[in-house]
């Protein structure tokens, strides 16, 4: 049955608007519960209603609210507070006590509607465009002088994460990070996760450091893209050419890693890697050229899966695939995670956090490291949502293969 | 206390905003300047009030009927939210004047319509409002508020009798005149069950303004023509002073419509329903 909350208040009582509502719900074909009454307790104290209103139908209930509300009740989600918006004063600057943003799900009150603000991401600003009745997170680089920026905490509704029953032990345990967690379990239940996903044609990020290819581990990661399990790749330089490395002279920093023994003149392997690449002009290039043949980025090249590398300052090189401007890899770092509700990040710390600050709380989050301080980090700004599994990243994924 | 007045010097038919307005039924400039300065005499000199003035202002024709511009509450004046865009320019005008007599202005949330006296007045203890014609009753939830008194609403229910004050008038001592057919059937019950001695008038005499009176002390100043009601309080001792006030009966107002009472700060009583 279609329903509303109304309130009422005033000498509601003395003058009889009460029962008059009350009476007009009624002879108007409709129902009522009273929620809620404070009568006050001398003659000049006001009283206070929350009735609840049912009808047949959504357009007789419209009928019941508009009659009633000529008498003073008026649904409670219109009685509360608008948002404040005060234009910026330049490009690249909000307003001055601007709201800044958290990852999770948020609604501004703009003109008597709660607007949710998509996409939820921390730390940026809500922009608000009137014409379209939209509200969305810009970063600050991002804002120009005059756009309408939400200021002060009034006007904001922001939807606290559910609350589950701990189904699994693995459940009960995620909220710390800890060395001693039943680890098969849990990479048993990501696992699952990964595949429920995919049946529904979800999308799953996977954000991942050098450490990977060090330990080995990057045919599984190999096997997770062939087998469909990863649609985007985000990483910097530094995975791309411990990668491109290992395909073309089976090195990794000039060590071997099938004999764990240093190559000669080893250490040139992995400049001379990112040389080829640039030679031919970019990973995607190498592999059409047939220099790349095998390897992470050869098959993300070969299945389609999109790739960001973000650079940074300690880069050799860099590849030509990767981005060097750090806003502008923000920027296609965000529009790489719509739609993506499993993130899977291992083996790094700088990128694992650069994403997470990208991510709404929603997105199912993964991570991956040997140092529980990158779980810790993680969650200390703010990406409470993360799972961390405090292991090697090579018996991790070999043990996830087993399960996909 | 006194009252407020505003001489008829812009005063005309320009638009309709009520059923007794009609633009082809205009004013008499002179007459209505006339009736305007016996009633401003009258209570000046017979029943002793003092009246202060507001300057007119040009296209502001309803200004005369200053008993809607608000309502002067002891230091505070809250302004009038006219329901007609027509009327809104009156406010500033009220403003100004008691914010230079050192009174607090409050105005009331945008859109929570409030036509000050015309639909709110004291009756004893007790704050009676009319609502759905003019004023909304969710602005009477702010007067009771800022007044610190019980406001009871009354639904007014016919368009000949917009405002309160058209179909209601407190006496003091506990007795009210009041039209019955102006409000609904739960408006009746609250008067019936709140006021000593309802006096009902005729519908005769209620479209003579019988209800639109000032009622000073013993004293009872109303248009002339309503000889029932004037006979019942002539019988219960008041002094009744009947006056022509047919020109502004055109723009539906009369007495009590022409003057704003003015507390000068101190405490308030319904004794005196002006």
């Amino acid at each position: 049955m279609p329903r509303s909350v109304v309130e009422l208040s005033g000498h509601i009582i003395d003058s009889l608007i009460l029962p008059k509502v009350l009476d007009l719900i009624v002879n108007l074909g409709g129902e009522f519960e009273i929620l809620k009454i404070q009568v006050g307790q001398r003659r000049a104290d006001r009283s206070y209603a929350q009735i609840l209103v049912e009808a047949a139908s959504p357009a007789e209930l419209e009928q019941i609210l508009a009659k009633i509300r000529e008498h003073g009740a008026v649904p409670l989600d219109e009685l509360e507070e608008e948002a404040r918006l005060e234009p910026s004063p330049q490009d690249g600057a909000f307003p001055e006590g601007f709201y800044a943003t958290t990852n999770l799900t948020t609604f501004v009150r703009i003109a008597g509607r709660w607007l949710e603000v998509e996409p939820a991401e921390m730390d940026c600003g809500v922009r608000v465009k009137l014409g379209e009745m939209r509200a969305e997170t810009v970063p600050m680089h991002r804002v120009k002088k005059g756009d309408l920026i939400v200021v002060g905490q009034r006007g904001i509704k922001v939807q606290a994460p559910e609350r589950r029953v701990p189904a699994e032990a693995f459940e009960f345990m995620s909220s710390a990070v800890s060395t001693e967690k039943p680890k098969g379990l849990m990479i048993r239940e990501i696992a699952e996760s990964m595949k429920s996903v995919r049946s529904e044609n979800g999308r799953i990020l996977v954000v991942a450091g050098p450490g990977l290819v060090h330990t080995g581990a990057s045919d599984y990661l190999v096997e997770l893209i062939e087998k469909g399990y990863v649609q985007v790749l985000f990483a910097g330089n530094g995975l791309a050419v411990h990668d491109i490395e290992a395909a073309l002279y089976g090195t990794s920093l000039g060590v071997y890693l099938d004999k764990k023994l240093r190559a000669a003149e080893g250490h040139e392997h992995h400049l001379w890697a990112i040389n080829k690449i640039r030679l031919a002009g970019g990973i995607k290039q190498a592999v059409e050229a047939g220099v790349l043949t095998k390897g992470i980025f050869y098959t993300c090249v070969k299945k389609g899966v999109d790739f960001v590398l973000a650079g940074s300052i300690r880069d050799d090189g860099p590849l030509p695939d990767v981005i060097t401007d750090t806003l502008v890899a923000q920027d296609i770092m965000r529009e790489k995670i719509k739609n993506v509700s499993l993130v899977l990040m291992m083996a790094t710390t700088l990128h694992a956090i650069a994403t997470g600050n990208l991510l709404p709380a929603t997105v199912k989050t993964v991570c991956v490291d040997i140092n529980p301080a990158v779980v810790t980090k993680l969650t200390d700004r703010g990406t409470f949502q993360a799972i961390g599994l405090v292991t090697d990243v090579e018996p991790f994924l070999r043990e996830l293969c087993q399960y996909l | 206390m006194s009252l407020l007045m505003c001489p008829p010097d812009y005063y005309g038919i320009e638009y309709e905003i009520n059923p007794w307005m009609s633009r082809s039924r205009q004013s008499d400039r002179a007459a209505a300047s006339r009736q305007w300065q016996a009633l401003y005499e009258l209570l000046r000199n017979e029943a002793g009030v003092e009246v202060d003035l507001l300057q007119p202002a040009p296209g502001l024709p309803d200004m005369v009927f200053t008993a809607n511009g608000g309502l002067a509450w002891g230091k505070k004046f809250i302004a009038a939210n006219f329901r007609y865009d027509v009327r809104r320019g009156e406010v500033i005008h009220f403003e100004n004047w008691f914010s230079a007599r050192g009174y607090e202005i409050v105005r009331l949330p945008q859109g929570l319509f409030f036509e000050g006296e015309g639909d709110l007045l004291l009756c004893g203890e007790v704050f009676f409002a009319g609502y759905h014609i003019r004023s909304d009753i969710r602005a009477h939830q702010r007067i009771a508020e800022i007044t610190g008194r019980e406001v009871l609403s009354l639904e007014l229910t016919n368009e000949w009798f917009y405002h309160l004050d058209t179909c209601f008038c407190p006496l003091g001592d506990g007795r009210a005149l009041f039209y019955p057919p102006a409000f609904d059937a739960y408006a009746r019950k609250v008067l019936e069950s709140y006021v000593q001695q309802l006096i009902a008038v005729s519908e005769r005499d209620a479209r003579a303004f019988a209800c639109n009176a000032v009622a000073i002390g013993n004293s009872v100043v109303m248009n002339e023509g309503s000889r029932e009601t004037r006979a019942a309080l002539e019988s219960l001792g008041y002094a009744v002073k009947a006056l022509d006030l047919s020109e502004f009966i055109k723009a539906g107002g009369s007495a009590k419509c022409l003057v704003l009472k003015v507390p000068h700060g101190e405490a308030e009583t319904g004794a005196a329903g002006a």
